[in-house]
């Protein structure tokens, strides 16, 4: 390389024509990117789904599709509640632990309010939908059975708070959806903002 | 004849006479060391079977529709009706196994003789991205045939982004761009799999020959060649690859092939190993299937995103660790801190590193594709971190291994006994 002088004027100009260049760049690949997110018919298709609680007689389980999946809604009695603090040693993980719950459902009821638990109704070791067993079918389930669900494809049994049995198939307990109350009898699953 | 083709080779040298000069340049002129060994077959059989799927890919794009709703469907069609379209893809699925191959293979010559090290290092550099981007287009092409495992693999794949702590979850939305795994997954991913990432490691490939060719190969004795230059200028331990190496390549191409054909032709699915048996259930986002597992050349690094316990109930530190093992390789050339290149020269720390993180390496990648619970569990009552499951622990233990051959290397490679490193090549 010969010596030669910078010339400033010209460099500044290639250092400020790279730097447009490179914004506009920048500015290109925004729509590209902007794309990749979830297009208008999958967010109708996933959108919250609203549901009204009050017409849940106590005990019952309702059930309402959010994402394809089934979720259900159950009402507890007093009598409910008292059955899911009976059986914490029975269970894999009592506390919760893993997170299958937002926060606000990390306790002992996996629920917003104790009264209504709300759960993906999917068996978490290979997907089918386990049965309400209520705390009468102590034939069919054993002398202790205090009532929850029973998944018909390989036993796995759950408590009244969707938590797993120790010895069951299913690795974990069962998962509880974001969801959030709109108003005292409706609840909005899918959405954890009041409202939204 | 001969005269005539002479005359149409001078007419098209005479206008454009950089295909010649490349030709010699890379070819004909390029001067690599006389004491190649096995070991060097499987840079070029890379690009071998990069040709082969590409070739491969093309045609079976002509049948498959990536569309959730048909996707399963095209490729048995492709299967049953299509005139040889069975071959065309045992082709393709044996050739993304083969790939790995040749690829773990020719990574592996790289540490025995120390080709990443100085004045190779971007020629490793460029390696590593190919290897990256290529597991990028195995993955998502396993997406294509909607399988169960092609839909619960990417389902799990697509998730280890959700656990990045802030960002985790909304990133995991834009790459699936629904709330599960769906057809505008599918779609997106079979875009970067036929084109943009194809694209991509065709780039690599250029770059790291162009890198390759610019400092010259290394060789199993690992000293550099051009410091012997005879009286034409070329190194006296090199010969010109084309035509010594394009016909011990050749040689190795038959070998090779004559191998790929009995898998694709005897047993393509290698006992579940190259096509996994849940695959052929279509997938069922309501059905999880009950042992999910990655392909075979995953398979190291699940086995380390499952061996680290989760901290503050998050599995982010498994991703992290899964994701630190193969971005560590793009460092391996200032690791080592050997004056020598070749293990031939090197002493017994290395060796004894290097035969360690062989057999780490291989116990991740067969406990990767087995259920945790493979070896039974510990008697011991106590939790040990989370498990009882012997398995768990080996992989902890292998993965720790794995991770101290690179992390130790700067101590060991230096203290290590070197022997004297002979001036010209020995063969």
């Amino acid at each position: 390389m010969n010596e030669k002088k910078i010339d400033n004027t010209r460099r500044n100009l290639i250092v400020a024509t790279s730097a447009v260049a490179g914004a506009a760049g920048v500015g290109v690949a925004i729509p590209f990117a902007w794309s990749w997110w979830p297009s208008e018919r999958a967010k109708a298709a996933g959108a919250p789904v609203e549901a009204d609680i009050s017409s849940i007689a106590p005990g019952e389980l309702a059930v309402v599709e959010w994402r394809g999946k089934p979720v259900w809604i159950m009402r507890r009695t007093k009598e409910m509640l008292e059955a899911v603090k009976k059986v914490d040693d029975k269970v894999t993980d009592p506390k919760s632990e893993v997170p299958l719950q937002p926060e606000y459902a990390k306790n002992e009821y996996r629920s917003i309010k104790p009264e209504f638990l709300v759960l993906i109704g999917i068996c978490t070791h290979l997907g089918c939908s386990p049965q309400q067993k209520s705390a009468d079918a102590k034939g069919e389930m054993g002398a202790d059975w205090a009532g929850g669900f029973l998944c018909p494809c390989h036993g796995s049994k759950f408590d009244l708070a969707g938590r797993v049995y120790k010895g069951a198939p299913a690795p974990v307990n069962l998962e509880v959806p974001p969801h959030s109350y709109v108003s005292d009898g409706t609840i909005l699953i899918g959405d954890d903002r009041k409202g939204a | 004849m001969a005269s005539r083709l002479m005359a149409l080779w001078d007419w098209f040298d005479s206008r454009m006479p950089s295909v010649g000069d490349e030709f010699r340049k890379h070819m004909a002129e390029y001067y690599a060391p006389k004491n190649f060994n096995f070991w060097y077959f499987f840079g070029a059989l890379s690009i071998l079977v990069l040709a082969i799927q590409i070739v491969s890919g093309i045609f079976l794009t002509m049948n498959y529709k990536p569309d959730a709703a048909l996707a399963f469907g095209s490729v048995e069609y492709i299967m049953r009706d299509v005139p040889g379209g069975w071959v065309i893809r045992y082709i393709h699925s044996t050739g993304a196994s083969a790939f790995f191959v040749v690829v773990y293979l020719h990574m592996f010559r790289g540490l025995l003789y120390g080709s990443y090290k100085q004045p190779r290092e971007l020629v490793w550099i460029f390696g590593v991205l190919i290897y990256l981007t290529l597991m990028a287009e195995a993955f998502m092409g396993y997406l294509l045939p909607w399988g169960q495992m092609s839909y619960w693999g990417a389902q799990v794949i697509v998730n280890l982004f959700g656990t990045i702590p802030f960002i985790g979850p909304d990133l995991a939305l834009w790459i699936r761009g629904d709330y599960v795994v769906s057809d505008a997954t599918l779609n997106r991913f079979f875009a970067l799999h036929v084109i943009a990432l194809p694209l991509v490691l065709l780039g690599l490939v250029v770059a790291h020959l162009l890198a390759l060719h610019d400092v010259g190969s290394n060789n199993p004795d690992g000293i550099e060649i051009k410091k012997h230059k005879g009286p034409d200028g070329h190194p006296v331990d090199g010969i010109p690859f084309h035509p010594y190496y394009t016909v011990k390549d050749l040689m190795g191409a038959v070998v090779f092939l004559a191998i790929f054909c009995v898998v694709m032709f005897f047993m393509p699915e290698l006992g579940g190993y190259f096509l996994e048996h849940n695959n052929f259930i279509p997938a069922d986002p309501l059905k999880t299937p009950e042992h999910i597992a990655p392909v075979w050349y995953f398979t190291p690094y699940y086995s380390i995103l499952r061996a680290v316990p989760p901290l503050f109930n998050s599995q982010f530190p498994g991703v992290l660790a899964m994701g630190i093992a193969t971005l560590i390789l793009f460092f391996l050339p200032w690791l080592d801190r050997s004056p020598v290149k070749s293990i031939r020269y090197r002493g017994p720390y290395y060796k004894g590193a290097l035969a360690i993180f062989v057999v780490a390496f291989l116990l991740l990648g067969y406990l990767g594709v087995k259920p945790t619970t493979v070896w039974g569990q510990f008697s011991d009552p106590a939790d040990l971190l989370d498990t009882k499951d012997v398995a768990t622990w080996v992989a902890r233990v292998c993965t720790i291994l794995y991770f101290l051959f690179f992390l130790l290397m700067p101590w060991y490679s230096r203290r290590d006994k070197v022997l004297p490193v002979p001036e010209r090549v020995t063969h």
